[in-house]
């Protein structure tokens, strides 16, 4: 069966072409399920390396999650790292390749639970690499138990009648803590969830890469995405729910900006 | 090549770096933390980097970064430091990244974990064993040579006396021969040519270009360290042709019972030696060889009998076999006990032969 985006390559009356139906770096296309913002926010990314015109010189290091399945679409240089490690690995390559774009591609469940301290201390090194945080406070790839960052009250495998303070804590803020060192030169909260907030997104990871092609230190830009499958909902209802439940502990907008 | 007169951990820190090595990072623990401090200093001068890591993961994982990148990288640590670097090391040994890390142990008790991987997978890691410091300074370029020969990363098993030694001794490059070049290195050049460069443990590749997958990468990774095992076992031995008594030690332990075992011989015992210096590969033919005509295998190592597993594997009769070591650390708990003294060694061969 052949899945690949119906491009009928006419722009509609009166309609104007803001991307291209494929961007050149996919490879192929995504395996994830219906309504997923990860596949949404890769596109993203890689639209930015090429409108920076760096994709000759980037290098991505992927973590563990449904988007580690994007190492064989996306046509870029890529390590794949250990769980949580990423931040880490892309401070070896950073430091011996300065002139390339690294940049590092995590969920929650890696970032957040895993490698929590790994981007901490990237971010206080200073460390002048890009990491990319797909939030959508579950753990997609496992079918969908209680991460670090799922929000009060979020129903998962592990939280069933929904995360409860006393029971499993309160959610973790990734931005936000790194947005208190130092090192950062650029934190920001981005969603996926509307044209408008992916429109954000890109101008986000823009001034990301910016930052670091420029040697202002540490970005990091947190990114909320859909998960029908591990939210329980049925994938027209992700954005909407992403609005009423993720957005609400977790604010959009730039914490960090030079 | 001019004598210098060197600390252990200073002298292999100079090798590492005449070696090519340019990426360091590491986490201080005793007796590692000087190596690390060497690097520290010595290495930005040689157009390096040197990071003093948070952790022991995060250490070993800048490393593998910095390999994958194609740079000569090492990290280090001992004991449990390398426990925490273990999966990291199976990982490396099976995305194929090289590096070297040296394991400046604070007795023999990484044996196991150095030999038998304490990570995932079905790999081995080359482990070299110097038995003193100008043998480490050899084997410190002889590690980063193997590890970009076999795209594998290799354990350098120092120890305290090794670590804080001074030592006269001769840096500068040796050289091992030809490598292969690191046209799987990441440098972004291919991104965004359709030919883009992977490293990955499940070698799946990319769409357009699919890899051979976790089942046929993984059987391939075996199969390397499989030919890998009988092209580089090293070991040094003396008077095993007719001893009825072979000592077997590795490190410095190895370098004590020589110096007890050649005095037994000039007093007329019929003891020999045998030191293997690759611990995985383990010379197993070798010590076959060598203990043909001996009545018993005596194994002196400084834990409660690692290496002893791998010594019966190989001598022709296991039953011939006897632990004449032991668990033996200081009271600090940082370098060895009373067990690592030459009087103690010549007292427990001798009641062995008795």
């Amino acid at each position: 069966m052949n899945l690949s985006i119906v491009d009928t390559g006419r722009v509609p009356e009166h309609g104007q072409l803001v991307a291209d139906s494929k961007p050149s770096l996919l490879l192929g296309e995504h395996s994830l399920c219906p309504g997923c913002g990860e596949p949404v926010a890769l596109r993203v990314l890689l639209e930015v390396l090429q409108e920076l015109d760096i994709v000759g010189r980037s290098i991505g290091v992927v973590g563990h999650g449904c988007y580690g399945s994007f190492v064989r679409i996306m046509d870029v240089d890529v390590l794949q790292c250990l769980h949580g490690r990423a931040p880490s690995c892309a401070t070896g390559i950073k430091r011996m390749r300065p002139d390339c774009a690294v940049f590092t591609l995590q969920g929650d469940g890696d970032m957040a639970n895993e490698g929590l301290q790994e981007v901490l201390h990237a971010a206080a090194r200073g460390e002048k690499i890009t990491c990319v945080m797909l939030n959508n406070g579950v753990f997609g790839d496992t079918g969908g138990q209680l991460t670090a960052t799922t929000v009060l009250g979020q129903r998962t495998k592990t939280s069933i009648e929904g995360r409860d303070a006393e029971l499993h804590g309160y959610p973790v803020p990734v931005a936000d803590l790194v947005a208190k060192l130092a090192g950062a030169a650029y934190v920001a909260r981005a969603a996926v969830n509307t044209a408008g907030a992916v429109a954000q997104t890109k101008r986000m990871l823009r001034k990301a890469f910016r930052c670091q092609l420029e040697g202002r230190g540490f970005g990091l830009v947190e990114i909320l995405t859909m998960c029908p499958t591990g939210w329980f909902v049925t994938a027209p209802d992700g954005p909407g729910y992403l609005s009423d439940s993720m957005e609400k502990t977790y604010p959009i907008g730039e914490l960090v900006a030079p | 090549m001019s004598r210098e007169l060197l600390e252990g951990s200073a002298a292999i820190a100079e090798s590492a770096i005449a070696a090519g090595c340019r990426f360091f990072a590491g986490y201080p623990m005793s007796p590692f933390t000087g190596l690390l401090e060497n690097m520290s200093q010595r290495l930005p001068a040689a157009g390096g980097v040197c990071i003093n890591a948070e952790s022991e993961i995060e250490g070993v994982n800048m490393t593998l970064g910095a390999a994958a990148a194609g740079f000569r990288a090492a990290t280090g640590s001992c004991g449990q430091g390398i426990a925490l670097m273990q999966e990291a090391i199976a990982e490396a040994a099976l995305n194929e990244t090289p590096f070297v890390v040296f394991n400046m142990a604070r007795s023999q008790q990484d044996y196991f974990q150095c030999t038998r991987g304490g990570g995932w997978g079905d790999y081995r890691t080359i482990t070299l064993a110097p038995a003193d410091v100008p043998e480490a300074v050899e084997h410190t370029q002889l590690a980063f040579h193997l590890a970009d020969k076999h795209r594998a990363p290799v354990i350098v098993y120092g120890d305290p006396l090794i670590a804080q030694t001074r030592v006269g001794v001769s840096i500068g490059r040796r050289d091992f021969g030809p490598v292969p070049a690191k046209d799987w290195a990441l440098d972004g050049s291919t991104s965004g040519t359709g030919r883009s460069k992977q490293v990955w443990t499940w070698a799946m590749g990319k769409a357009t270009e699919p890899g051979p997958g976790p089942d046929k990468h993984w059987r391939a990774i075996a199969d390397k360290f499989d030919a890998i095992e009988p092209l580089e076992q090293r070991h040094e031995q003396e008077h095993c042709a007719d001893a009825e008594t072979l000592v077997v030690a590795f490190g410095s332990a190895g370098k004590f019972v020589a110096y007890v075992v050649d005095e037994l011989r000039a007093e007329g015992h019929k003891v020999g030696w045998f030191r293997p210096v690759t611990l995985w590969p383990f010379p197993g033919p070798a010590l076959e060889a060598a203990a043909a005509s001996a009545r018993r295998v005596l194994v002196f190592e400084l834990n409660a009998g690692q290496m002893v597993d791998d010594v019966r594997l190989n001598v022709p009769d296991r039953r011939r076999v006897q632990r004449i070591g032991g668990v033996s650390i200081s009271e600090s708990g940082l370098t060895y006990g009373e067990l690592m003294d030459a009087p103690i060694i010549r007292q427990r061969i001798l009641e062995a032969v008795r």
